[in-house]
């Protein structure tokens, strides 16, 4: 609770303390990566269901938003719910498709569709700019308040991530969410008790959609430029990485991560040009040495280390939230 | 017509390529459950790999040798010392092959550049074959000839020998295959390496057709897991055909709506995966 207050004071404060557009802007990268981040998380955290092909909504919604409104005469309010409501249409179908199987199955569907949304960005080229990309766009003026100002852009989109904060926690103690959360520790079980579990996990993936697209959206108006890249492979990779490194299936561990991430991917590229190997040995990393995340992964670490210290108390540990996967 | 019969061959050889792929993911998929997700980046290297050694003078047919050989090896290292210390989380397994492919990617860009290259067809193989007006380059049907070959290797090694029987127990119930005093970690090891050794040498084997790029990987990758989604896990023949049906779409689009090609491929996998979730030759949903 403290830890949350502080969190949001930095949040708002945080544009008067760096005074720097360079930072500012790197903060909003946060936010956004945020907000794709809890959407996986939806599924990875609390549904056990895990997605490499997250970035397909994120890049979806990116491409509709600046298709619609710079080619196809859309104004920005009506281009962003056309780009959303498609995206979740579109997260419908997916989920439909990935859903026909579970664990690595899931992971596989999910995978290959998110490749091959990236093969069409790449390829139709008459469609999306091929390798290019779609350019163009230009974030809206709301009540007057112009987005370009990397300020106003940033509280702009703290605001949708203070919704989706909102939204999602309030979905996790629904008695749907809670029921996802059933299916993911005993499927089983909530099958025999009468839960359709398939169409639990199916809304839950249609939830985590729609978030991914507003996290696109706001990813679209942010870089006002959308490339192949933003449905790549690596793109879901590191979505997936920010919900592990923060901790699957707490509410506020995909911030810290996207948070790590977007610091890290920021600062390393600015000294050397191999993001994606350290991607990979983060990846390997976090697997072979912490597997249940950095936040959790700390405390156990620190619990090591006191019980070492202590080793005369022979009282066990507390138990963690650890939980089977 | 020409062109019908064109594009069916270069479907068919396109696919022989996948299945070559394909092969060895749906095998080490079956027996171990693990979602290799390194392999098109083993594909990649090996084909780097066999580059590297024709560069250094060495000729084509070593070159596939050294290719294979070098990614076997690779895949044993990383099966014995990771993949193994994650036994019982297959998560945690995908995982850190997908992490894997990152850096095997990465290096590849560093120590051959982005430049894509063309590995050079072996010049027994160069030329085309003509039957009346047709001509089709010697180098595909070889490629194709390849991969029926490998095909019926296979099948003989998986149905007719004694480590085939114990890998085939071991798709079918490892905990049995095991209690019947099945060496199941050698299996594992030796599928590992197999399947890594066929994806390193069939990088080298599509250098002349599709020549080494980065990025190579993540192209082969997705074909690979739809046509294991297609054909269902660890069935050989599923892998076959479903190479053969991807090989054929992908060919075909790509020849009729160069743009859509990739969208095309989402409608295999509709298909099976409304109808039959288990692949087409599966016996497990995946």
């Amino acid at each position: 609770m403290v830890l949350s207050a502080v969190a949001i004071a930095a949040l708002l404060a945080m544009p008067w303390l760096v005074q720097s557009d360079y930072y500012i802007n790197i903060g909003t990268q946060i936010v956004i990566a945020s907000i794709l981040a809890m959407s996986l998380n939806v599924l990875v955290g609390f549904g056990g269901m895990i997605s490499l092909g997250h970035a397909s909504y994120l890049g979806v919604a990116a491409y509709l938003t600046i298709y619609l409104t710079t080619q196809a005469g859309f104004g920005a309010l009506a281009g962003a719910l056309a780009a959303i409501s498609a995206t979740t249409i579109l997260a419908m179908l997916f989920g439909y498709l990935a859903l026909r199987a579970s664990g690595l199955g899931f992971l596989m569907i999910t995978l290959a569709l998110g490749q091959i949304l990236w093969g069409i960005a790449y390829r139709w080229a008459s469609l999306t700019g091929g390798d290019n990309g779609l350019g163009g766009a230009v974030r809206p003026h709301i009540f007057g308040l112009d987005l370009m100002n990397p300020t106003a852009f940033f509280y702009f989109t703290l605001i949708f991530l203070a919704a989706a904060f909102w939204l999602i926690s309030r979905f996790v103690q629904s008695g749907l969410g809670q029921s996802l959360q059933g299916t993911r520790d005993q499927p089983r079980r909530m099958r025999a008790l009468g839960y359709n579990v398939w169409l639990i996990q199916w809304m839950s993936f249609v939830f985590a959609g729609f978030w991914g697209a507003v996290a696109g959206l706001l990813y679209a108006y942010y870089n006002q430029f959308v490339s192949p890249q933003a449905l790549h492979l690596t793109t879901s990779a590191e979505a997936l990485l920010m919900v592990i490194a923060g901790g699957t299936g707490t509410l506020f561990g995909p911030v810290v991560g996207a948070a790590l991430v977007v610091i890290l991917k920021n600062v390393v590229s600015a000294y050397i040009t191999r993001w994606l190997t350290l991607l990979g040995i983060i990846f390997v990393a976090i697997v072979m040495f912490m597997p249940e995340g950095l936040v959790p992964g700390a405390r156990r670490l620190r619990g090591i280390m006191r019980k070492r210290q202590n080793s005369s108390t022979t009282q066990a540990l507390p138990a963690t939230e650890e939980r089977p996967t | 017509m020409n062109f019908w019969v064109i594009q069916g061959l270069n479907g068919l050889a396109f696919g022989s390529l996948l299945f070559i792929l394909a092969s060895g993911f749906s095998l080490i998929f079956g027996l171990m459950r693990i979602v290799n997700l390194s392999h098109g980046a083993y594909f990649m290297l090996g084909a780097y790999v066999g580059l590297s050694a024709i560069d250094a003078g060495v000729n084509f047919w070593v070159a596939i040798l050294i290719g294979g050989a070098a990614i076997a090896v690779l895949g044993a290292v990383i099966e014995r010392f990771i993949l193994r210390r994650l036994t019982g989380q297959p998560l945690a397994q995908v995982l850190v092959t997908l992490g894997i492919a990152f850096i095997i990617a990465d290096a590849c860009v560093w120590i051959w550049t982005g430049d894509p290259r063309s590995i050079p067809m072996p010049h027994q193989l160069t030329g085309a074959f003509r039957v009346q007006q047709l001509a089709f380059p010697i180098y595909r049907l070889f490629v194709i000839g390849v991969a029926f070959t490998l095909a019926a290797a296979l099948w003989f090694l998986l149905e007719r020998s004694r480590l085939g029987a114990m890998i085939r127990a071991g798709v079918d119930d490892l905990n049995m295959a095991r209690a019947m005093g099945i060496r199941t970690s050698l299996l594992f090891s030796i599928v590992f390496c197999l399947g890594s050794a066929l994806a390193g040498a069939g990088g080298v084997l599509a250098g002349p057709i599709l020549s080494v790029y980065p990025g190579l990987d993540t192209d082969m990758l997705p074909l690979a897991l739809v046509v294991v989604i297609l054909g269902g896990i660890g069935s050989l023949l599923g892998a076959f055909i479903g190479s053969l049906i991807i090989g054929f779409i992908y060919s075909y689009g790509q020849a009729l709506f160069p743009d859509l090609a990739y969208m095309i491929l989402f409608l295999p996998m509709v298909l099976v995966l409304t109808l039959r979730p288990t692949g087409l030759f599966g016996r497990q949903a995946i």
